[in-house]
């Protein structure tokens, strides 16, 4: 089993959801960064995604493009973003994911970008401009060096596109909840229930839900047989960061739900 | 070759949530394009709305100085203005077909937004169109006609605020109303299968233009020339002369002002390969993939990419990718207006550009045949002021 799934698995056991914080790496500062990862990760968070900044990201909503677009402005890079990462290799006991867009993996070069990741101690990879079509080069890539390349899938992937990811799928499967883009939202859209619904007759691998996520509440609508084991929280994290409150105090809301 | 490939080039690198309305116009293009029904409403929207077939039109006085024949391909003379109108009122009535209530589109220069808002009117569809906030500014003209077609206008400040991030913009919108909405997307480039659906529609330049100058001068060009921004208007002229051996194909990509460190929007020439916008291709970026701001003197010129096909063209060796500048395109503007009274676009202007200030690789008397993409009302505001009128 992939190590990111025994994390998941491993909240499970315990009766719990899975904790999944995303940052954007030099979030909110360069200073700041690696203590708000170790604060999330002492508080709770099972696996942390690290969020590669890009110009153009285009699978996301207004707060975490900003927080890309000012991450680039103060000179963030992934080969820094791996640098700090090995530097502090062991510190964190939350699995590691980096999540961005396949052109800065791409021109670090797929193959030392794996072996690099994998010496930092990253345990995968989401690429939200990666569909299954295009994937097997940066799937083979990890793989050989044990990383996994995470599914994403939403409310309009078919069945049939769903069993193409979970052939060849490890880790977790991040269901996105809405037809858009990253940030956070009142209420679950109408189609989750659907989306999970197809997600777990189709996947073995443990469900994550994302995109539009702030309180666990909002989960309190699903139907038992239908929660997720693992919840993503992004743009809504990073505001209730920048404006000036504990990430403790975000993850409390969180630790007591089950999955 | 792999689907949606041209050579290592192309593909389809967009968000899962894109794949099912790429996926269901992948469909429709093979199920509709073949269609005799299809191409005959095609062809009577092109015919009796848009104006085709354009003329070819010879430059005597110009000719005379080149010591070669020269042509130009009249994109310029279609509604609206440009080529573009080949590609939305295709777009639009596959739109239609597939049942779609509503066109998204990006713009850059305007040309591509006004066609879209012009075939969405004709046809009955809504619009909206995304637009970089700086082009807002530097085409505010076409941002008004845009409105008064009916289009909704959106300006998008993200970014370096020019077609990039529009294309960004109307990616993000589309996931979210995929379900009524078609992206109109307005270049050969983006994502599988955009690339090969928008020369479709824009081959209907070269194959006129072929038979043109057969008609008229009993021959083939020797030399086909258009300028490259995201390569729909030079890939329609291209498309039907690429298997003429005997015919030299010349794209041009626009150099900005060419002093030293100036940003500029010649990826083939200058760029590296790398993934923006759903496809593989030549890109402007740094080392560590971060997209660079295009400039150029041209709205519609200025980006960062191109479209697949072209990168495999000159991969081949079939195409040749030069380059013109802003003071080129300025130069050549004036000279095809005062010479033979054309008032060209500013992207065109480049294509003439090359022309003009490469003619000594232009062989004496031969005939060159160059795609005026555009004319050049839109640029009125810009020309004025950088000729100091
Ligand atoms: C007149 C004209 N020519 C050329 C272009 C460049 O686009 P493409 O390379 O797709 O033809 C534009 C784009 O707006 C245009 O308006």
């Amino acid at each position: 089993m992939h190590i990111l799934e025994q994390k998941v698995r491993a909240a499970q056991s315990n009766g719990r959801l899975a904790l999944i914080p995303f940052v954007t790496a030099g979030f909110p500062s360069e200073d700041r960064y690696w203590d708000v990862l170790c604060e999330l990760d002492s508080s709770g968070a099972d696996i942390i995604e690290i969020g590669v900044p890009f110009s153009d990201p285009v699978a996301d909503g207004p707060v975490v493009e900003q927080a890309s677009h000012d991450a680039l402005a103060a000179g963030v890079t992934l080969r820094g973003i791996m640098q700090t990462i090995f530097r502090h290799k062991g510190e964190l006991k939350a699995g590691l994911v980096l999540m961005g867009y396949m052109n800065p993996f791409l021109q670090y070069g797929l193959e030392r970008f794996a072996r690099d990741a994998a010496e930092a101690g990253v345990h995968g990879c989401i690429v939200p401009d990666l569909p299954i079509d295009e994937s097997d080069g940066m799937r083979a890539a990890l793989k050989a060096h044990g990383l996994a390349l995470i599914a994403l899938v939403g409310p309009n992937t078919s069945k049939e596109r769903m069993q193409l990811y979970a052939d060849v799928s490890e880790g977790y499967v991040y269901v996105v909840s809405v037809m858009g883009t990253t940030g956070e939202r009142g209420a679950l859209p109408p189609e989750v229930p659907d989306v999970l619904a197809r997600a777990r007759s189709v996947f073995s691998l443990p469900i994550a839900l994302g995109f539009g996520l702030k309180n666990p509440r909002q989960l309190d609508a699903l139907p038992r047989e239908l929660r997720p084991d693992a919840a993503v929280f992004g743009s809504s994290l990073l505001r209730h960061i920048s404006a000036g409150r504990a990430p403790a105090e975000f993850m409390a809301a969180w630790t007591g739900a089950e999955s | 070759m792999k689907k949606g490939y041209f050579g290592e080039f192309g593909g389809c690198f967009v968000p899962e949530l894109l794949m099912p309305p790429l996926l269901e116009l992948d469909k429709a293009m093979r199920e509709f394009l073949p269609c005799t029904e299809f191409q005959q409403e095609l062809d009577d929207l092109l015919k009796n709305y848009a104006g085709r077939a354009t003329p070819i039109t010879f430059c005597p006085a110009l000719s005379k100085e080149l010591g070669f024949e020269l042509w130009l391909k009249r994109e310029d003379l279609l509604h609206t203005g440009a080529h573009k109108i080949n590609n939305t009122l295709g777009q639009a009535l596959l739109a239609k077909k597939m049942g779609k209530k509503a066109l998204i589109a990006e713009t850059g220069a305007g040309q591509h937004g006004v066609a879209t808002a012009a075939a969405a009117a004709r046809l009955g569809l809504e619009c909206t169109v995304y637009m970089g906030a700086e082009d807002v500014e530097r085409q505010s003209a076409n941002v008004r006609r845009m409105r008064l077609l009916g289009a909704k206008v959106h300006p998008i400040e993200n970014g370096s605020r020019t077609l990039k991030d529009a294309i960004n913009a109307a990616l993000r919108a589309w996931i979210s109303a995929q379900a009524t909405t078609h992206y109109c997307f307005g270049t050969a480039a983006g994502p599988w299968p955009f690339p090969d659906l928008v020369r479709e529609f824009q081959a209907v330049i070269g194959r006129e233009a072929r038979a043109q100058m057969f008609e008229r001068t009993g021959s083939l060009p020797d030399y086909v020339v258009a300028a490259v921004g995201g390569g729909s208007n030079a890939i329609g002229m291209f498309h039907a002369f690429v298997p003429d051996e005997s015919v030299n194909i010349v794209g041009v990509e626009a150099g900005g002002t060419g002093k030293p460190g100036c940003l500029h929007s010649a990826a083939i020439n200058i760029g590296r390969p790398g993934v923006l916008h759903g496809e593989y291709t030549m890109l402007l970026q740094d080392d560590d993939g971060q997209i660079l701001p295009s400039s150029s003197v041209s709205a519609g010129l200025d980006y960062p990419g191109v479209g697949p096909e072209h990168v495999h063209l000159a991969r081949t060796g079939r195409v040749r990718y030069g380059i013109a500048y802003d003071h080129e395109a300025l130069d050549a503007f004036q000279r095809l207006c005062m010479a033979e009274g054309i008032l060209p676009a500013l992207e065109s202007s480049h294509a003439v550009a090359y022309v003009l200030r490469h003619a000594d690789e232009f062989r004496p008397g031969s005939r060159v045949l160059v795609n005026l993409s555009g004319r050049g009302d839109k640029d009125m505001d810009i020309i004025e002021k950088e000729l100091g009128l």
